[in-house]
């Protein structure tokens, strides 16, 4: 069923894959790069509450451009809804946090208890009434890369170049709002506006990866490779670049194992792939990993000695 | 009325309060530092002395009350104003060096989008060879002591080259070299016209490392000359009574 050789000569030769495999690639690297962000700031949950909540978007907006223009209005509302559905949850969930006694993770669960549920059952109902394109809705739920088209590749690569585009013009203002907010409020950065910037661009690179890695498990896309990346460098830069590549690699291995294997869902497959490198990153990086700490423990343990200021001190104190 | 009042004022604090909710953490504050002088604040925990601080920057938005900072709003003051937040207020395991965090205190001159270049660079080697971590350039900011950070941070201030430097407790949790290493600087900033406010704890080094003090617990209780105000009775109207100063 599954051999390296053929997993190479599929992702090499066959024309499909390659263009979807370009697809996942770039959603991968940008989920890596906004990802950093998200791992970052702690936000990783509320990235899980927006690709979860984005149903609700999807599926209002499908059956929006149905009834305003038929199936393929329908299908280019899809994207725009779901930013919009992201963008949505998280006003909602600002609102509740500030006019309501409950705190931001109970806030997140209404969030998605509304919008995921909305969502849900808009989407059985579109497809009790086979609307034309119905089918295709539902990749959105798990992922699915092989009906990938080039219409797709090409939405795809446009919104990649605006995310990236805006973290790097935005390099070092998103960079000390992180990392230390009372500082950037202090030299006079427009705050909230930099949140929402922040968090919009966050919520398109979760828009970009829906239709390959679906709702459910897009997190794992903005997670995995940004926690990844933390444990192998010390510099933004550097970790945002690693990140990339996790994610950019998890997304090809993931469009290739699933075009090889017959039913096998796109996005599950990039999701775990993309924690294999969590895990390893958590054992092998230096410094940080588990094994080099252990090494450090233990070569400590043999060298120790008592710090200076405890050996005797003739005179008394 | 104020015996400094022939003196240009750095700072005037006018009638400000500051509510969170309905509660005031700040009451009709009135507080004025003269230029070239080293103010500290103290008071117990929860008496809006880092509040205080951050009203002065505009970080938090005050319910009544204005602050002018060399007789304007701050607003139009932004580039001479210096800032040291709390050393805790940040995550230390962020993924970045000790030259970049000094770097970022290049950012609020360079504006938009610009990247700090040559000038900076320089700026950012010389802060930090003035807080002696000059060997620490390219350390991961998490593998720091609390001194280390604290200079560290103390550094990113100097680089931005301003005339009043506000500090929220720069000598919380450090070692003795750094407490000495940043009260030089202190000193040194005020002998060339500088202006210093330190949101304090330790109440046995007030004496010697402040000319004014300003006692706070909501409201201010007493200000002016440390001689004069840092006595037992302002203390206990402070603290509330629970302070014992340590001196016989």
């Amino acid at each position: 069923m599954f051999d390296i050789v053929t997993f190479f000569q599929l992702m090499f030769s066959d024309h499909t894959l390659r263009v979807v495999s370009l697809g996942t690639a770039m959603v991968g690297a940008v989920s890596g790069v906004l990802g950093c962000y998200a791992y970052l700031r702690k936000q990783a949950m509320m990235g899980a509450i927006v690709a979860h909540a984005s149903l609700f978007g999807i599926t209002t907006a499908f059956l929006l451009g149905t009834a305003l223009g038929g199936s393929v209005l329908a299908m280019q509302l899809v994207l725009p809804g779901a930013f919009l559905g992201g963008v949505l949850a998280m006003a909602f969930v600002s609102l509740v946090v500030h006019t309501t006694p409950l705190k931001a993770d109970a806030a997140m669960g209404l969030a998605v208890a509304i919008f995921f549920g909305a969502g849900i059952a808009l989407l059985r109902m579109i497809q009790s009434l086979s609307l034309m394109g119905h089918r295709g809705l539902r990749d959105f739920l798990f992922g699915q890369a092989a009906t990938m088209t080039n219409a797709d590749i090409r939405t795809i690569a446009v919104l990649a170049v605006v995310a990236i585009g805006i973290s790097l013009l935005f390099w070092k203002e998103f960079k000390l709002h992180t990392f230390d907010r009372d500082f950037a409020a202090g030299i006079g950065y427009p705050m909230h506006r930099l949140d929402q910037l922040l968090l919009a661009t966050i919520v398109l690179a979760i828009v970009i990866g829906l239709r390959t890695v679906g709702v459910i498990l897009i997190v794992s896309l903005l997670v995995c490779p940004a926690a990844a990346a933390r444990q192998w460098t010390k510099s933004l830069s550097g970790m945002a670049a690693l990140s990339a590549v996790f994610g950019l690699v998890s997304g090809i291995v993931g469009a290739t194992l699933s075009a090889m294997v017959r039913n096998l869902p796109t996005g599950p497959v990039i999701a775990l792939t993309a924690t294999a490198f969590v895990f390893l990153s958590l054992f092998f990086a230096p410094h940080r990993g588990v094994i080099a700490r252990a090494l450090r423990r233990a070569r400590n343990r043999k060298h120790l000695r008592p710090p200076e200021a405890t050996l005797p001190v003739g005179g008394g104190v | 009325m104020n015996t400094n009042s022939n003196r240009e004022l750095a700072i005037q604090i006018s009638d400000l309060t500051v509510a969170y909710e309905e509660t005031a953490v700040l009451w009709d504050i009135d507080v004025e530092v003269p230029v070239g002088t080293i103010m500290g604040i103290i008071g117990p925990n929860g008496s809006g002395k880092t509040t205080l601080i951050k009203s002065i920057m505009g970080i938090v938005e005050p319910s009544a009350g204005s602050v002018r900072v060399f007789g304007r709003p701050f607003r139009e003051q932004r580039r001479r104003v210096g800032y040291v937040p709390q050393r805790t207020s940040v995550d230390w395991d962020f993924p970045t060096t000790v030259f970049d965090v000094v770097l970022m205190g290049t950012y609020g001159s360079l504006g938009w989008f610009r990247r700090p270049g040559a000038a900076e660079r320089d700026a950012a080697h010389m802060a930090l060879e003035r807080v002696g971590m000059q060997d620490y350039l390219k350390r991961q900011i998490s593998e720091l002591s609390g001194g280390q950070q604290q200079r560290c941070f103390l550094a990113r201030a100097l680089v931005q080259e301003a005339d009043i430097y506000l500090m929220d407790e720069p000598f919380q949790g450090v070692d003795a070299r750094t407490e000495h290493a940043i009260v030089e600087i202190l000193r040194e900033m005020r002998s060339r016209g500088k202006t210093v406010i330190v949101v304090h704890h330790d109440l046995q080094t007030v004496e010697r490392y402040f000319d004014l003090i300003t006692m706070l617990n909501v409201r201010v209780v007493a200000q002016g000359p440390v001689a004069e105000v840092f006595t037992e009775e302002n203390l206990r109207r402070t603290y509330g009574g629970r302070v014992e100063l340590g001196r016989v």
